[in-house]
């Protein structure tokens, strides 16, 4: 599929949209007021993911963005292109998606449950995780990563997209770290050292 | 738990999990290392990108048409008790993906400038007024056939400190969800005619001609409203589904 003419095939069809970056002043507020919260605080089986966003030269980037997708628990998704049909709550139980505008000093939180593993169509199973979009002024495209568990090291070894990735220090970008008090950290290096796997979406 | 994943979450009638794979549209896109716009340099990923194929996670994403939005979410110009200053446009369009298909019940997000080219930001430093009556902020949910349509002010034109005398074009920015995670979309619309269009980095870090057009927005005169308000037609278009390509 790579290639495709994106010009568009016909004069029905116009071509995509380019990408343009958010710029410093995106302060826009969702329809809810809970974008970083998931879930509840006080959900039963809540975690929280806490992290920072680095540029090349190893300083914080207080003017990025930073969004999650997610199955919930059960591995379900609140959406009808999941071809394994509703769950019995229906679509509306858990809508896995987060926002969170990273800090002053660079941080963003994510109050949310850990999602189930997923079945792939080749038959293999995706370890538990969640796609995390980056925006930022500097960014003329989004970056797209994926932060996976620290405590799924069987799952993590057979994650289909986890063993894509070669080298084992580049791999490690995508776990998160826990944190004394339970949180799970999850810092972002946009360049540099360290630098996070992002993705060809 | 391996073994309840198996059992529980595949297609019950075949064993099989079918799933759309999206258009990925090579060179479209600006490259995240643009020489031009100066905060490129620490910001874009040195390392190459690994392909990530389009399963359960990226062909679902958060649908977010069912939320509660006021009328004035997207009529900018009555946010406040008094009207802002500038002139008022309407900006409409549809949502379409690259198959032609529209887009219903989607949420776009927009954000952009007052008539003088200032942000109401705690960031901004630019030495123009702020507006009492205009926050610059809005949303709509796309109809039954993926069409928005929004009333605001012409944003300004600001200075912004890449390269000497840089000015960017008076843009909209817009924020799209789609229905999958591979179809999030943030761009700028721009204004036909603006003389700072072949200038600006941004603009112009989209390599091909006919992709720049695509985020210059149309008069359109049946658009505009007499004794009224400037019409402008937008239709912003997201990555489409190809057929079923999994086996």
């Amino acid at each position: 599929m790579t290639g495709k003419d994106y010009r568009g095939r016909n004069d029905q069809v116009p071509g995509i949209t380019p990408s343009q970056t958010v710029g410093p002043y995106f302060s826009m507020r969702l329809p809810w007021s809970d974008g970083p919260f998931v879930v509840a605080q006080d959900t039963p089986g809540a975690i929280t993911i806490i992290g920072r966003l680095y540029d090349g030269a190893g300083n914080i980037i207080p003017d990025g963005l930073i969004e999650t997708w997610q199955a919930g628990p059960d591995g379900s998704f609140a959406h009808p292109d999941d071809p394994r049909g509703a769950t019995a709550d229906g679509y509306d139980s858990f809508r896995g998606f987060g926002r969170c505008p990273t800090a002053p000093d660079g941080s963003y939180r994510i109050v949310t449950l850990k999602p189930g593993p997923l079945p792939t169509p080749d038959g293999s199973i995706e370890a538990p995780h969640l796609n995390v979009s980056v925006f930022a002024r500097g960014l003329l495209d989004r970056v797209v990563t994926r932060m996976y568990f620290p405590d799924e090291h069987t799952a993590n070894a057979a994650d289909p997209v986890l063993c894509s990735i070669a080298e084992p220090a580049r791999r490690s970008t995508l776990v998160a770290v826990p944190e004394p008090e339970g949180q799970l950290r999850f810092d972002i290096r946009l360049q540099g050292e360290r630098e996070t796997v992002f993705f060809d979406l | 738990m391996t073994a309840d994943v198996t059992t529980s979450l595949t297609v019950p009638d075949t064993g099989k999990l079918v799933l759309p794979s999206y258009e990925r549209p090579a060179g479209l896109h600006p490259p995240l290392d643009f020489e031009g716009y100066r905060s490129t340099a620490l910001r874009h990923p040195k390392q190459p990108l690994v392909l990530l194929p389009h399963r359960l996670t990226e062909v679902t994403g958060p649908l977010l048409g069912d939320q509660l939005i006021a009328d004035t979410d997207s009529d900018l110009t009555t946010q406040h008790a008094g009207e802002p200053q500038g002139q008022r446009i309407i900006v409409a369009g549809r949502v379409l993906d690259s198959d032609g298909r529209p887009v219903p019940d989607t949420l776009v997000e927009i954000w952009q400038t007052n008539a003088g080219g200032r942000y109401r930001h705690w960031r901004e430093h630019h030495p123009a007024p702020l507006d009492p009556n205009f926050d610059g902020i809005g949303r709509a949910i796309t109809d039954a056939g993926g069409r928005y349509r929004f009333i605001t002010i012409q944003p300004g034109a600001y200075p912004w400190g890449n390269h000497p005398n840089a000015w960017r074009p008076a843009h909209i920015h817009f924020s799209l969800f789609g229905r999958a995670f591979t179809q999030r979309l943030v761009t700028q619309m721009y204004f036909p005619g603006d003389p700072l269009l072949p200038i600006d980095p941004i603009f112009n870090s989209v390599s091909d001609a006919k992709a720049r057009q695509r985020m210059v927005a149309g008069f359109d005169i049946e658009l505009t409203q007499p004794e009224w308000a400037l019409g402008y037609h937008w239709d912003i278009v997201l990555r489409g589904r190809g057929a079923t390509v999994f086996e």
